[in-house]
């Protein structure tokens, strides 16, 4: 009885900060309540990054088929990060991207930058209505802050049902702008990382002669056109397709390269240089089957850019809900990417710099897979409980890069191992 | 010339058309008394909102690619 009194006290909690948000009363009627999905989740990698990721996402259908859809986010990043240069026989120095201070990495390591700690708070806001006769729109923004970054977006989608409801078109649009403020500034590109005594006094000279600006921006338009379609009385499927175009700063500006002699011995590190315009098209299908003993939820997505990055996501679930109401549902993802054309591993010395050029793995040829369990149960009062358990696993390959003298010798394509997990509670 | 020029608009227009599936799938669906089945929470294109949006958060900072589903856009400077 206490734990009931002390749910509703919560969700009442809530209601009414949610309504002094908007600037309305706490007087809510039986039908036009708020539905509350909370979550936390954490995710870590061996040796490397960790985040904890926090979610309270409040929606409130009313009565005329109008939702209201919030959403806070906070997270919290901390942990090392790989930063683009490669692994040496040797031990290697790199000055800390603000400038401040140096760190060391073991002969034989990856070199992963320790200084990544960062909290980000999202707010996310959507507001969906019928509009005519079989149309619904819906709009949307978002803003998210953490120390060295910033983004805000629009987005406007509109959707017609056709045939009985059986058929649904839409169409939707979204903009959104980053700023990035790094400690420290941006470097200036393909700059050589200046690696000395910091606390001598020509140094901070020497440090500030790499860096440009103080901060960069980009900005998104994404266009998402989609078609759902009812099959039967089991089966829905929806195709996609969105266009995605970004202009602006698009490198890393904590990411190195290292630039090797013939025996493959790194004699500088360069910060990275991309492309400041990317256009991205993605295909996207998704089907969801009733059989009767679960759901399959089955997606395919193509993605190709002018970076020549092309991307194949194949993803799988299927919930097995058993008589007493809980369910479980295993998940396996399956990921494929091509390297950007500008991606290598390091840079020969004595070549000519390329324009472009960065080492980050990400944009590397790259295969990852995911498998996990999702295990749910109801609580009574429509409130749900459920709990989720995923492995991550990333390949980095080589895009035909032939390793070098002592590059031979050590892991220049490190694999990367992760645990994601994540409890949540809907009331 | 005038009819190959009709037929290509024809070819053109039911491609269009089943493409668009207005008209091509007219013959698929349910009537709204058998939609049971479909209007179950778990049958929703995205039945998790919250797991989806916390894979796209991961997913967007570790792989190349982003959006798809939904808009794919900017967020944040992850690492």
């Amino acid at each position: 009885m206490q734990l009931k009194a002390k749910k509703t006290n919560l969700k009442a909690m809530l209601t009414t900060a949610s309504c002094a948000l908007l600037g309305s009363t706490a007087n809510v009627s039986a039908q036009e309540t708020w539905q509350f999905d909370t979550a936390i989740m954490h995710y870590a990698e061996v040796d490397r990054v960790s985040a904890t990721e926090a979610i309270i996402a409040g929606t409130k259908k009313f009565n005329n088929d109008e939702v209201l859809s919030l959403k806070l986010t906070i997270d919290a990043l901390t942990g090392a990060s790989p930063n683009g240069a490669t692994a040496q026989p040797t031990p290697q120095t790199f000055t800390r991207p603000s400038g401040n201070g140096q760190y060391n990495v073991k002969a034989g390591d990856t070199p992963l930058d320790d200084t990544f700690h960062d909290t980000r708070v999202q707010l996310t806001g959507q507001w969906t209505q019928p509009l005519l006769k079989d149309y619904t729109v819906s709009v949307g923004g978002n803003f998210s802050k953490e120390y060295d970054y910033m983004s805000a977006s629009l987005n406007g989608n509109v959707a017609r049902d056709f045939n009985k409801k059986n058929t649904t078109l839409s169409a939707g649009m979204a903009y959104a702008y980053d700023v990035i403020e790094p400690e420290g500034g941006i470097p200036k590109p393909l700059s050589e990382m200046v690696v000395g005594d910091s606390n001598d006094p020509n140094f901070n000279d020497d440090f500030n002669k790499t860096r440009i600006a103080s901060d960069e921006s980009k900005s998104t338009i994404d266009l998402l056109f989609g078609v759902t379609q009812v099959i039967n009385r089991q089966m829905i499927v929806q195709l996609n397709y969105s266009y995605s175009t970004v202009s602006g700063y698009m490198t890393d500006p904590f990411k190195i390269i290292s630039s090797v002699n013939k025996n493959g011995e790194s004699q500088a590190y360069l910060y990275e240089n991309r492309p400041d315009e990317r256009t991205k098209h993605a295909f996207f299908g998704q089907t969801k089957y009733h059989f009767d003993s679960g759901i399959l939820d089955a997606s395919y997505r193509y993605m190709t850019d002018d970076w020549q990055i092309d991307s194949h996501t194949f993803d799988f679930r299927y919930l097995i809900p058993f008589t007493n109401g809980h369910f479980i549902e295993p998940h396996f993802r399956l990921y494929t990417q091509s390297a950007a054309e500008f991606y290598q591993p390091f840079i020969a010395q004595d070549e000519a710099k390329p324009n472009f050029v960065s080492a980050d793995y990400r944009i590397g040829e790259l295969d990852t897979y995911t498998v996990g369990l999702k295990y749910g149960m109801p609580l009574g009062d429509g409130n749900n409980l459920s709990f989720r358990l995923e492995y991550y696993h990333q390949t980095p390959k080589d895009n035909g890069t032939q390793a070098i003298g002592v590059l031979k010798e050590v892991e220049l394509y490190e694999q990367v191992d992760a645990i994601i997990a994540q409890v949540t509670y809907s009331f | 010339m005038l009819i190959i020029n009709r037929y290509k608009v024809l070819v053109v227009l039911s491609l269009v058309c089943s493409v668009v599936g207005m008209s091509g799938c007219s013959s698929l669906g349910v009537e709204p008394w058998e939609r049971d089945l479909l209007a179950k929470k778990e049958m929703a294109l995205t039945s998790a909102p919250i797991d989806a949006s916390l894979d796209d958060h991961i997913y967007f900072s570790k792989e190349a690619t982003s959006g798809g589903r939904s808009f794919g856009g900017g967020g944040c400077g992850c690492n």
